[in-house]
This record gives C-alpha cells, sequence and structure tokens, in this order.
C-alpha cells in the first residue's frame, strides 16, 4: 500500500472530487491551494503593470515578477535568474528557439537531428525549420523498449548537425532519456543541444546546468503551475546569440525612427506586458515541490510505477509501450489494450472516475512507429496511491468483460 | 440500463467485432475520406450511385468501437436508399446522436440505428460516431474533404 505524498487535501479540485482517479498528470497537473493562494494574492494586493509604473504598487509587481523568476531558476539549478526567460510554455519555447536561433545559425547544408520519440512541440517546429531553411531534418529511432537507439544517433551525428533535440522524459512513454550521454554526443560533433523538460521537471531534481544542455524548456501548468505560462532557460552564451523574436514594449532599449536596440536579458525576449501573475503561481508551485523534495517525489512515483506495470503486466491482453524497469521510467504508463479502442477505454474508466489520456498523445510519429492509432496513459504525481491504481485496474476489467461479452452474447 | 450499457449496446459491440461492408470495393463511382484529428480516427467511404439510388456502400477505417459500429450501421442503412432519403437520414442520426431525437421513439423508423442514441449521454463521443456518416455525406457530393469540422 503507498499513500499519497502530498495529501489530497492540497488539491481542492481533488478533495471537492474524492471518487476522482486523476491519473492524467501528465497532461495537466491538478492546481495545489497555495498556488491559487499566490495567483490571489498577486491580483488582490500586488497588481500593477511591472516594469513600468513610477508608483511603489508597480514597483511591488516588477519586485513579485522578478522574485519569482529567482525562485524558478533556483528550483531548475540555474545560477543566472536572467538567462530563465519566461514563455507560454514548452511549444513556445521550442519556437523562440526555432525563430530566434534556429533562423540565423541553421543554413542549407546543415541537419537537425530529432528522435521518434519527440513531442510534436519540438518534432513539428524543429521539422519546419528544416524546411524553412533547407536543413536535413533527421530523426533518431528508438529500441524495442522504447528507448532512444544510442547507436542510431551515434549514426546521424556528423559535423552537419548543427541543433539537436530530445525529451528529458518521453510523454507518451515516460522513458528517461540519458541526457549527459546525448549531451555529450552532440557537443563532440559542434551542435547544440536542445532539451525538452515538460515531463522532467514536475518529477525529477533537475538541474539544468549540471545536464551540460544548451536550452531547456518547460511547461508550468505540469508541474501544478498555472497555464499560459513556462520557461526557456538557455545558457547566456546561447541566448546572445539568439535574436529577438516577438517585438514590442519591455524588451527594447532606445527605439529610433528607423532602427531600435534592444533591451538586456531577459526582457529581451520578453515583448509586451509580462505574464507576472502565472511567474508568482509558477515560483509558488516550485516552493510547494521544494518543500516536499524532488527526490521523494522521484522515489514516491518510482514505487507507484513499478506496482503499476506489475498490474498491468499482469493482466492478459495488455501491452505496455516503454521501458518495464520503473528506474527507467518517469511515472508514465502507456499501453493499448486488445480488441478495446483506447477512446472507448478512456469512456468506460471515466464512468469509473479514473481519468486517463487516450489518444497520440501529441506524438504521431512515435505512434506510427508503435504501430497503433492510439494508446492509453495514465499519470502519476505527488498525490496518487494505490488507490488511484486499483481503481484503475477495477475499470480496466470492467472494459474487458463489457467487450468480452460481445463474443458470447 | 446504465448510460454505459446504453452506448456499449450488442449491436454496437457486434457491428465493432464484425463490421459489415468493411474493405476496398472493386468498383465504385463516389468517395470521401474523414479525419478526425484529435483522435486520429481515420475512415474511408465508397458508394456507388446509380440513377439517384445508393447502390452498394463500403467502408475501411481505424478507430473506437462507437466511430467502426457506426460506419458498418451507415452502410447497411443507406444502401438501396436514394440520395435524398439517405441526406434525411443523416439529418435523423445527426439528431439522434446529438439528443434531439428520442431513441425509443426513433427505433420503429430508424431500426438498428437507434441503437446510436446512447452516444448522446456521452458528448466528447459524438465526433467517433458521425464520422462515417460525414463521410457519407461528402462521398455523395464526391467530394475528398475532412470531416474535423464534424459537429
Amino acid at each position: 500500500m503507498i499513500t499519497s505524498l502530498a495529501p489530497r487535501s492540497d488539491f481542492p479540485l481533488l478533495a471537492a472530487a474524492p471518487a476522482l482517479h486523476y491519473l492524467d498528470s501528465a497532461a495537466t497537473a491538478q492546481k495545489p491551494q497555495v498556488v491559487l493562494d499566490a495567483l490571489a494574492r498577486f491580483y488582490t494586493y500586488d497588481n500593477a503593470n511591472p516594469h513600468r509604473g513610477a508608483y511603489e504598487l508597480s514597483a511591488r509587481a516588477t519586485e513579485r515578477y522578478h522574485d519569482a523568476r529567482a525562485t524558478i531558476a533556483r528550483f531548475i539549478g540555474a545560477t543566472h535568474a536572467e538567462c530563465t526567460l519566461f514563455v507560454r510554455g514548452t511549444t513556445e519555447a521550442m519556437n523562440l528557439i526555432a525563430y530566434g536561433w534556429g533562423e540565423t545559425h541553421i543554413a542549407a547544408g546543415d541537419a537537425i537531428v530529432v528522435t521518434a520519440m519527440d513531442h510534436h512541440a519540438s518534432f513539428v517546429t524543429f521539422q519546419q525549420l528544416a524546411k524553412r531553411t533547407g536543413a536535413e531534418f533527421r530523426i533518431a529511432e528508438l529500441t524495442d523498449d522504447g528507448q532512444i537507439d544510442m547507436q542510431h544517433l551515434a549514426t546521424l551525428l556528423d559535423s552537419r548537425v548543427k541543433l539537436v533535440a530530445f525529451p528529458h522524459v518521453s510523454n507518451a512513454l515516460g522513458t528517461i532519456n540519458p541526457v549527459h550521454e546525448i549531451v555529450a554526443m552532440a557537443h563532440r560533433c559542434g551542435a547544440i543541444v536542445v532539451c525538452d523538460g515538460a515531463q522532467a521537471v514536475p518529477h525529477l531534481a533537475v538541474s539544468v546546468e549540471a545536464l551540460g544542455v544548451d536550452f531547456y524548456a518547460f511547461s508550468g501548468h505540469k508541474l501544478g503551475g498555472p497555464m499560459g505560462i513556462g520557461v526557456l532557460w538557455g545558457t547566456q552564451r546561447m541566448l546572445e546569440q539568439m535574436s529577438p523574436w516577438q517585438f514590442g514594449g519591455d524588451m527594447i532599449e532606445v527605439v529610433g525612427d528607423q532602427d531600435t536596440t534592444f533591451n538586456a536579458l531577459p526582457h529581451r525576449f520578453e515583448a509586451g506586458t509580462p505574464n507576472a501573475a502565472d511567474a508568482v503561481g509558477l515560483a509558488a508551485a516550485c516552493d510547494y515541490l521544494s518543500g516536499i523534495g524532488m527526490d521523494r517525489v522521484r522515489e514516491h512515483e518510482r514505487a507507484l510505477t513499478a506496482a503499476l506495470l506489475v498490474e498491468l503486466s499482469s493482466m492478459d491482453g495488455i501491452q505496455i509501450f516503454g521501458p518495464l524497469d520503473a528506474e527507467l521510467r518517469s511515472g508514465v504508463a502507456s499501453f493499448a489494450f486488445e480488441d478495446v479502442h483506447a477512446h472507448d477505454l478512456a469512456t468506460i474508466l471515466d464512468e469509473h472516475g479514473v481519468c486517463v489520456r487516450a489518444g497520440h498523445h501529441c506524438a504521431q510519429p512515435l505512434m506510427r512507429r508503435l504501430g497503433v492509432p492510439a494508446t492509453a496513459r495514465a499519470s502519476l504525481w505527488v498525490h496518487s496511491t494505490t488507490d488511484d491504481i486499483d481503481a484503475l485496474l477495477h475499470a480496466l476489467h470492467h472494459a474487458k468483460s463489457l467487450f468480452a461479452d460481445a463474443v458470447t452474447r | 440500463m446504465s448510460d454505459l450499457d446504453e452506448l456499449y449496446q450488442s449491436i454496437i459491440l457486434d457491428h465493432n467485432r464484425r463490421p459489415r461492408n468493411y474493405g476496398e470495393p472493386t468498383a465504385s463511382n463516389r468517395r470521401a475520406s474523414g479525419h478526425n484529428p484529435l483522435c486520429g480516427d481515420e475512415v474511408t467511404v465508397w458508394l456507388t450511385v446509380n440513377d439517384d439510388v445508393i447502390t452498394d456502400v463500403h467502408f475501411v477505417g481505424q478507430g473506437c468501437a462507437i466511430s467502426k459500429a457506426s460506419t458498418s450501421l451507415m452502410t447497411e442503412a443507406v444502401r438501396g436508399k436514394t440520395r435524398t432519403e439517405a441526406l434525411g437520414m443523416f439529418d435523423r442520426v445527426h439528431d439522434l446522436l446529438t439528443g434531439k431525437a428520442d431513441p425509443m421513439t426513433e427505433r420503429k423508423t430508424l431500426g438498428q440505428i437507434a441503437a446510436l442514441g446512447g452516444v448522446s449521454r456521452f458528448p466528447i463521443r459524438v465526433k467517433c460516431a458521425s464520422l462515417g456518416w460525414h463521410a457519407f455525406r461528402n462521398a455523395l457530393q464526391n467530394e475528398i474533404a475532412s470531416t474535423e469540422s464534424a459537429s
């Protein structure tokens, strides 16, 4: 019996719905009360447009915004808060890299490498960058158990490769990728490394500097923060090479009639009124997780995932995708049920109060390789317990009997 | 019957397991495909229309039980119908799926298709059930079109 790491009462939505088994944290996390409080506090006491007004309230809003950036930078092991840029989410971060760095540093004859497990946010963004620039788009294939095929990746890396993108943790498979190894391989051939941390930061202790990547992106809403805020962290060297992508207020220094000089980091990449309230909310989510301890979060999810994999494996007709060793994966179990399509499964599970994601998980290239149109995905977080797993298994058995009856009746 | 039993009636499960008129026909004169990009369901419908009468219907598709069964039921229902009759049926199925028609009263006239009435309790599954019907309607108009705007 594994109880929750964080009490259910920390999450108002879960507290109000005691029968709900929320197993879709990989899509978006439920919000701790402290995050909602931080948002309300900002709008109630500190709301003004940061960086603009010369009055105390605006100064306070500015300070909250800067404090939030510092908290989040600390949470991901970034020494320089100014290298931690606020964006809408991982998708916008990837686009910022493609337009801000890719357009000026990648040309015809160069190559871009992604993996077959990349989320559409990076897969499509860099595929389209390759199309625009005339660069070759190379895809590292996966092993049968859903890990990046490192031998295949090695064959793709040569001096033409300028950018290598991969997820720290696969959203569809849960695979935890060997970041250090990939970084070393990519850097040896002179490529920069873009790591999608959307599925890692909420579940593992992450230190972007220790990982050695050039860019690291994640979304706030997956770690209990608000929707619409995320982070692109980059090394100072990379961010200084990057051109502004969006123009407007806040990002400028001096605007002449014919030319403009741009503000310092991080403001150069944050045009317009910043999303200060959501930054404050995200910082509260980071503080919440720091209070629990990311190592404990990982250990909780690892133990639950191991239990979940054992239960799923023991059921006839279930095919689990990704590594079967819980050490190699985060709290994600993607599976297909023979004869029951993922969407039918999701509807039946929903009737049991079990929320899972069914679909292609924004990873169509991966689904093609797995040979399935869709999978069902159960994902865990700090509030998950063996109760949730039991409810999932109970509902799966119901789905199985419902569809098996079709043969006999 | 629970909502779930209503949705997955034996007719639906049977048509999912043994879809009728499944496979690409050797001859046809109308064709359209439908795709739901949100869930990845795909269907292609082939029709043979002679003198305004639908004389043959086939389909191939990939999707959930609801979409497969609904399309299979459609192929049986529209065969032998005139274009006007079939389009009238499309409208009534749409009403059935969106809860605007009562399955009990429709049972007499719609026959087995009334089994799709259980879908109305599951609004997010309406697109699954209507995908094949939209492909059918597009095929009648001889257009190759996506039904992602299905409603």
